[in-house]
């Protein structure tokens, strides 16, 4: 399977290909894409550099334009394809039916991958995506049950790729608006989940209370971790008691599916995070390479080391890791 | 301006929903959407059931549309789909790409719900090259994203190809996942639910550790804490360009929302109109969605 790593600055994307990455996705720095951030991504002479530094260690770049455009907007987003087709990217990553359009008219020639946020759950959508704008892959939603993935690998018209390690996303990607109805800014508008502008930290006595756009996302007890309130990870009262009602802070990890999705034929696994630090890449990619290449050494044999699972647990949300969906029971 | 209800969102008694649709033959409604969008296992209601209360309130004189699930993930869903499509009877409102797929090679016009991403009228065009003959707005637009892409469409020459709907009351369906949110509050796991959210028949309330209303959970759906409640702005949708307005069933006064609405497309009437978890009206005025009416500056 092909290691795709996530890279939010020229050093990012280093780390990953001096790590091992096998292609590494990076966005442009506007609302184009669905990691909109302050101080992240690339413009075009940057981009440029990017694709040099991975091209001489033969090591693809693609490109995420895969927020929804709104009319006022829509030159950013054909400016942003012809920039990606003109920088000579391996492929874009899109979710909008109109930039998939634009794409399959103005560029055929270059290589569409399905986002992600298009929500592509099931055959009937990846064949409509595949006949109607060429896309040779897609990206699946972390909604999916192992046994459904595998079931989907079988007959899928276009090459799979699914998501390995990172934040966990809970709801089906590109149909989530919880962060826009308390925020006004959601992933698919601007490409932000619960962003940083609305968040306050407010010390009440020992305890921290974290906010978004005012709402209490979560209350911390002094000996507990504040952590960044992602509304889909906050406690809330439901039927009287206060609990994680829809997730509790942790990060997506299979790594101990390597072997199940290499047999399903998946084509890719990809990391989440071009927001995080070049320190994080590198250690991240770092030990997917070695585990990928442990299970192509020895598929028999082929169990997840110890220190890899450290390493990863380490660098996790609350330091806890789950397999989310794949895992039924989680659902 | 057409009025329409949208399909039922919750897990009501089979009972209730068929005498539900009873009593909604005899509203001012023109168009009504049927069918389970929100969870593959709920299945009291088999679509020879749906089918009948369509046949009902189409003697009656509404448009029936069946409306289709929204997040498809195993062969059995999309086999459920395809008889939804070839139904023969009623339209069919695609909340999935799957659905859009399966309509556009059988050549049958179709709607698209709010859970649909249409933010541009590239899109639109795209979607009305397979068959899309109107759509809703997706609840996270204002008017002002609205009326560009009805300027948009109109650069295009789509104007007169499809109609616009917009959702206008109710709790709003903001989010999909794999995990049954219900179940998971009675520590059940998912494949053991006990259809749990039968118990809710306007869905599990979600309040912040300081009591504020933030969400509403309805299995494997989050809904918005508060109501939409947009009647108030009826009057100059109908100006602008928008065809139809949508009202999403709940379990108590949605007779009275309809019969409000009909005062408000007529213009004579009062939208005062109040929810007991409060109404909100911020997507369509350009704030968060939770935003009420009072905090939006004019």
């Amino acid at each position: 399977m092909e290691l795709v790593c996530p890279a939010g600055s020229l050093p990012a994307l280093k780390a990953a290909v001096d790590h091992g990455a096998d292609a590494v996705y990076i966005g442009f720095r506007d609302d184009t894409n669905a990691r909109h951030f302050a101080g992240l991504n690339f413009n075009e002479a940057k981009a440029r550099k990017a694709l040099q530094y991975a091209r001489d260690k033969g090591v693809k770049v693609l490109v995420a334009i895969n927020t929804f455009p709104h009319p006022a907007g829509w030159s950013r987003w054909t400016s942003s394809v012809d920039a990606a087709a003109d920088l000579g990217v391996h492929a874009i990553i899109a979710a909008d039916p109109g930039v998939l359009g634009y794409a399959r008219d103005k560029h055929p020639e270059m290589r569409r991958h399905l986002s992600v946020q298009a929500s592509a759950t099931n055959l009937g959508a990846l064949a409509f995506y595949h006949e109607r704008f060429d896309v040779t892959r897609a990206v699946l939603p972390r909604v999916l049950s192992l046994s459904q993935v595998q079931a989907l690998a079988e007959k899928s018209p276009v090459e799979l790729e699914v998501f390995a390690f990172g934040s966990l996303c809970i709801m089906a990607e590109g149909r989530c608006w919880l962060s826009s109805y308390l925020t006004s800014e959601s992933p698919n508008t601007v490409g932000a989940c619960s962003p940083a502008r609305y968040v306050r930290w407010e010390e009440q006595g020992a305890s921290m209370d974290t906010r978004l756009n005012g709402v209490l996302i979560d209350r911390f007890d002094p000996e507990e971790r504040a952590g960044y309130p992602t509304l889909c990870k906050g406690r809330y009262q439901v039927k009287g008691e206060t609990l994680h009602a829809l997730e509790e802070p942790t990060s997506l990890n299979t790594l101990g599916l390597i072997p199940e999705l290499e047999r399903a034929g998946i084509t890719a696994v990809k990391i989440e995070g071009r927001q995080r630090s070049p320190a994080y890449t590198a250690e991240v990619t770092q030990v997917w390479r070695e585990a990928l290449d442990a299970y192509k050494a020895n598929p028999e044999t082929f169990s997840p080391q110890a220190s890899w699972q450290k390493s990863l647990a380490g660098l996790s949300e609350g330091c806890q890791t789950t397999l989310g969906a794949y895992h039924r029971a989680w659902q | 301006m057409e009025i329409t209800l949208g399909p039922l969102l919750y897990f009501w008694p089979k009972d209730r929903v068929i005498s539900f649709y009873r009593d909604v033959c005899e509203w001012p409604v023109n168009r009504v959407y049927l069918g389970e969008t929100v969870c593959n296992k709920r299945r009291q209601m088999k679509l020879g059931d749906w089918l009948a209360i369509g046949e009902e309130l189409q003697s009656a004189g509404k448009t029936v549309v069946l409306s289709t699930l929204a997040l498809l993930e195993a062969a059995s869903d999309l086999a459920a789909l395809k008889k939804v499509c070839d139904n023969d009877r009623f339209h069919v409102e695609a909340n999935d790409m799957a659905a859009v797929h399966k309509l556009s090679q059988a050549g049958i016009p179709f709607t698209t719900g709010p859970l649909f991403n249409i933010y541009n009228a590239y899109t639109l065009k795209e979607l009305i090259d397979c068959g899309l003959e109107r759509w809703t707005l997706p609840l996270e637009l204002s008017a002002t994203d609205l009326y560009c892409i009805l300027g948009q469409a109109d650069e295009l020459g789509l104007t007169d190809k499809f109609s616009t709907e917009v959702f206008v009351w109710g709790m709003m369906p903001l989010a999909v996942s794999a995990r049954c949110f219900t179940a998971r509050a009675h520590d059940l796991p998912k494949d053991d639910c006990q259809f749990v959210c039968m118990q809710y028949p306007e869905g599990l309330p979600v309040y912040s550790q300081e009591n504020d209303r933030v969400f509403t959970l309805n299995g494997i759906q989050t809904q918005s804490g508060r109501c939409l409640n947009l009647l108030g702005d009826v009057p100059a949708m109908a100006a602008s360009g928008v065809d139809a307005v949508r009202v999403s069933p709940q379990p108590d006064g949605t007779k009275e929302v309809v019969l409000s609405l009909v005062d408000q497309v007529s213009g004579v009437g009062e939208h005062e109109l109040v929810h007991p978890a409060g109404c909100c009206q911020g997507y369509w005025h350009g704030k968060a969605g939770m935003v009420p009416m009072v905090d939006i500056t004019p």
